[in-house]
């Protein structure tokens, strides 16, 4: 099978999933990503690597927080955004994706962001799309969100320097998380040896171990002598019924707090996708303490974003 | 029209007979293999040199959408995709719209598939009215009207007391009950087979015990009620497991499988090619093996094509929004033959599980070739090759996992009745 994501040549064509990426290409990305780090502490922060280039992000589910770091990246390489939260108008009047994606492409779109609730909905895109026309994924389903995977790679590597000896647990609703997936296929394609995920029976995803991880449902246990700790966010509506009793039992089984904390290295990173339910999946004293790097995560957010653009467009 | 059909290679699976034969056709019977009856003058010989000759396929489940889904099927276009497969009878189940649950309906669609004089079509009748769940359908009326058997399609009953009274109303008259087995709260927005893949892929999971659960409810109610139940379309090893189970103690029950889940797994569906969108799920790679080994030891009586023509637009979406679903006549044939030769099995047994076996679950005089039974033949070239396109395809569904694929075998010469219905 092709990957969808590359051209004969091995380039990056689309950003769809970061499984099935080749290390360099995980690699360039995080290296591209650095020099954009600078550009964004600038006064001027701003270069015109992508002028007359027309980005439209299209979110088939709702989303601020993403679409915004997305439209600062582009913004920042200089391209013409346009956002579009098709969620409220053409689906619901009935356009199928494809043909809301012929359209915005017949407007001389060189580059789609794409979100959607259901999982492989970009590589449908991506099939369908002219040559020349690149998508990335913004997040789809369960499935995927690579480019929070390669930003928590990022991170991972300004803080650690190198991925060869580090232990890596990813904590909570394993399950429904396109984020824990993005981050265990790009550490793995890195080298990180020992990647983990920790949660109950009903948050973890069946043949887990497949991908690679080590399963822990003991929170202690999972996140032992871990250099770098991903808690997930929990969705209100999963935090009581089937798969969960409370909000209040998962925060005692599975939230971090710094007295849970201190079973990690003493140099450990705390990461986490955003937004936060302090007090569910993470205490506040973690998430406002030492070993808390959440806000340079979305900081370097911005430049794994404007990266991948510039390399899909063939300027970088 | 009286025929011979010299030089084919006659295949009769039910009586073991595999021989080089001329067959005698007169009056839509065949008269005899072997020694030409007396006086006997052909006005039409078949040359079928090269030729296996058997009885026209029996297909368990085809859905030829009508009525009410003629935007993606019509009768014409699925009875000559039928016959173009070697298929001369098949089962069509309920689910149409609206459902196949009062004999107006049944009456109608008999007649009209008979005036196209292809394949000979048998009803499954709703088990409950409108496929509700919920109110059992008029059995009575119905098997008046011409159904050989009340299934519930893919449509969730309301809760097992209904099940329990169902099979005891049909035990009461000896009506054959069809269930496709999975438990619609443990598959509740399901799409993929729970394990590696759908975890890959983060499609929601059809987790194995929607199964298991399902099958053994089934199989205590059918022994309870001695209700004779067909179970539609198993999926998993263990499925096969428990039926084997269930046979070994004497319960009247059978079993069939959809001719895709004999070659596909859930890592076919690794790319999110919404062809590969099945009911049930395509499931792991053991299960596929258990499935292919109990067709062929006998466990799952039958196998069918499952046909389900679906338009390209309700196929050109992600994959978890995608209808479920393959179009399957005319690739029942040679993905058969693959089956069998696979599992290394002699013709007339891999053609077995299409003919005279699909034939006793519907309770048909069908899927014999041999004197006295109707003339409905297949003609194929056991080694033709030919490419899976929407071109070389008859039906109007052209939703195959196989599009782009070289298959071999293909139906050359199909009768139904003594007569020639393909080639048109």
């Amino acid at each position: 099978m092709r990957n969808l994501q590359l051209d004969a040549q091995g380039r990056l064509v689309h950003l769809l999933s970061t499984e099935g990426l080749p290390r360099e290409t995980i690699q360039h990305i995080l290296d591209t990503a650095s020099q954009f780090v600078s550009v964004n502490a600038r006064e001027v922060k701003k270069v015109p690597l992508l002028r007359g280039v027309s980005i439209f992000n299209v979110f088939f589910e709702n989303s601020t927080r993403t679409r915004t770091t997305f439209e600062i990246a582009a913004k920042r390489l200089s391209a013409d955004v346009i956002n579009l939260n098709i969620g409220a108008s053409s689906t619901a009047k009935g356009e199928s994706l494809l043909d809301t994606v012929w359209n915005l492409q017949a407007m001389d779109a060189d580059m789609f962001v794409v979100r959607h609730k259901e999982a492989g909905a970009p590589h449908l895109i991506a099939r369908h799309v002219k040559p020349g026309v690149h998508v990335v994924n913004a997040g789809d389903g369960r499935h995927a969100h690579p480019t929070q995977g390669l930003l928590d790679a990022y991170t991972i590597r300004h803080y650690k320097r190198d991925f060869a000896n580090l232990a890596v647990a990813i904590v909570g609703d394993v399950l429904h998380s396109r984020v824990a997936r993005s981050d265990i296929h790009a550490l793995k394609t890195l080298g990180v040896p020992d990647v983990r995920v920790v949660g109950p029976k009903t948050l973890l995803p069946a043949g887990a171990e497949r991908l690679g991880v080590r399963v822990f449902h003991d929170l202690a246990d999972g996140i032992r002598d871990c250099d770098v700790i991903i808690t997930l966010r929990l969705q209100n509506e999963r935090m009581s019924g089937p798969l969960l009793p409370s909000a209040g039992e998962f925060f005692k089984a599975y939230g971090l707090t710094p007295e849970r904390l201190a079973v990690a290295r003493p140099d450990a990173i705390v990461m986490h996708p955003g937004p936060l339910n302090r007090g569910v999946e993470i205490d506040s004293g973690v998430a406002d303490g030492g070993h808390s790097v959440i806000m340079p995560q979305v900081t370097f957010g911005i430049a794994v974003r404007m990266a991948v653009m510039a390399i899909l467009a063939g300027n970088a | 029209m009286k025929i011979d059909i010299r030089n084919a290679r006659v295949i009769d699976p039910a009586s073991g007979r595999d021989e080089s034969a001329p067959v005698f056709i007169a009056d839509g019977r065949i008269l005899a293999i072997g020694a030409a009856p007396d006086g006997f003058r052909p006005d039409r010989t078949l040359d079928a040199k090269g030729l296996v000759a058997c009885p026209g396929l029996v297909d368990l489940s085809a859905r030829l959408r009508e009525p009410g889904y003629e935007y993606r099927a019509t009768l014409e276009s699925e009875m000559r995709a039928a016959v173009a497969g070697g298929i001369t009878s098949l089962a069509c189940p309920p689910d149409t719209d609206p459902p196949l649950d009062e004999p107006g309906l049944v009456e109608m669609l008999k007649r009209r598939a008979e005036s196209l004089r292809q394949a000979r079509v048998y009803p499954l009748g709703a088990l409950t009215q409108g496929l509700g769940g919920a109110r059992i359908a008029e059995m009575g009326e119905l098997a008046e009207a011409g159904c050989v058997g009340f299934f519930q399609a893919d449509a969730p009953l309301a809760d097992l007391n209904v099940l329990l009274q169902a099979l005891r109303y049909a035990a009461t008259f000896g009506y054959t009950v069809w269930l496709r087995p999975q438990d619609a709260q443990l598959s509740h927005g399901g799409v993929a087979h729970e394990g590696e893949v759908s975890t890959r892929l983060g499609l929601p999971p059809v987790p194995e015990v929607a199964e298991t659960v399902a099958v053994a409810a089934i199989l205590e109610l059918a022994a309870a009620t001695g209700a004779r139940v067909h179970l539609a379309r198993l999926s998993t090893a263990k499925g096969v497991a428990q039926v084997a189970a269930a046979k070994a103690r004497g319960l009247a029950v059978t079993c069939d499988v959809g001719i895709h889940h004999l070659h596909l797994c859930d890592r076919d569906a690794a790319d999110f090619n919404a062809n590969m969108n099945l009911v049930p799920p395509l499931r792991g790679p053991r299960d596929r093996d258990a499935l292919r080994r109990g067709l062929g030891d006998g466990t799952i009586d039958a196998v069918c094509s499952d046909h389900t023509p679906v338009d390209d637009d309700a196929k050109q979406v992600p994959f978890g929004e995608a209808e479920p679903g393959a179009t399957g006549l005319e690739v029942f044939l040679p993905l058969l033959l693959q089956w069998g030769a696979e599992m290394k099995l002699p013709l007339p047994a891999t053609l077995a599980a299409a003919t005279s076996r699909a034939a006793a679950i519907l309770g048909i005089d069908a899927g014999r070739l041999a004197p006295g039974q109707p003339a409905d033949i297949c003609l194929f070239d056991p080694s033709g090759h030919w490419t899976v396109s929407a071109s070389a395809l008859a039906s109007q569904g052209r939703n195959s996992p196989f599009l782009g694929l070289e298959l071999v075998g293909r139906a050359a010469v199909t009768l139904v009745d003594g007569r020639i219905v393909h080639p048109a």
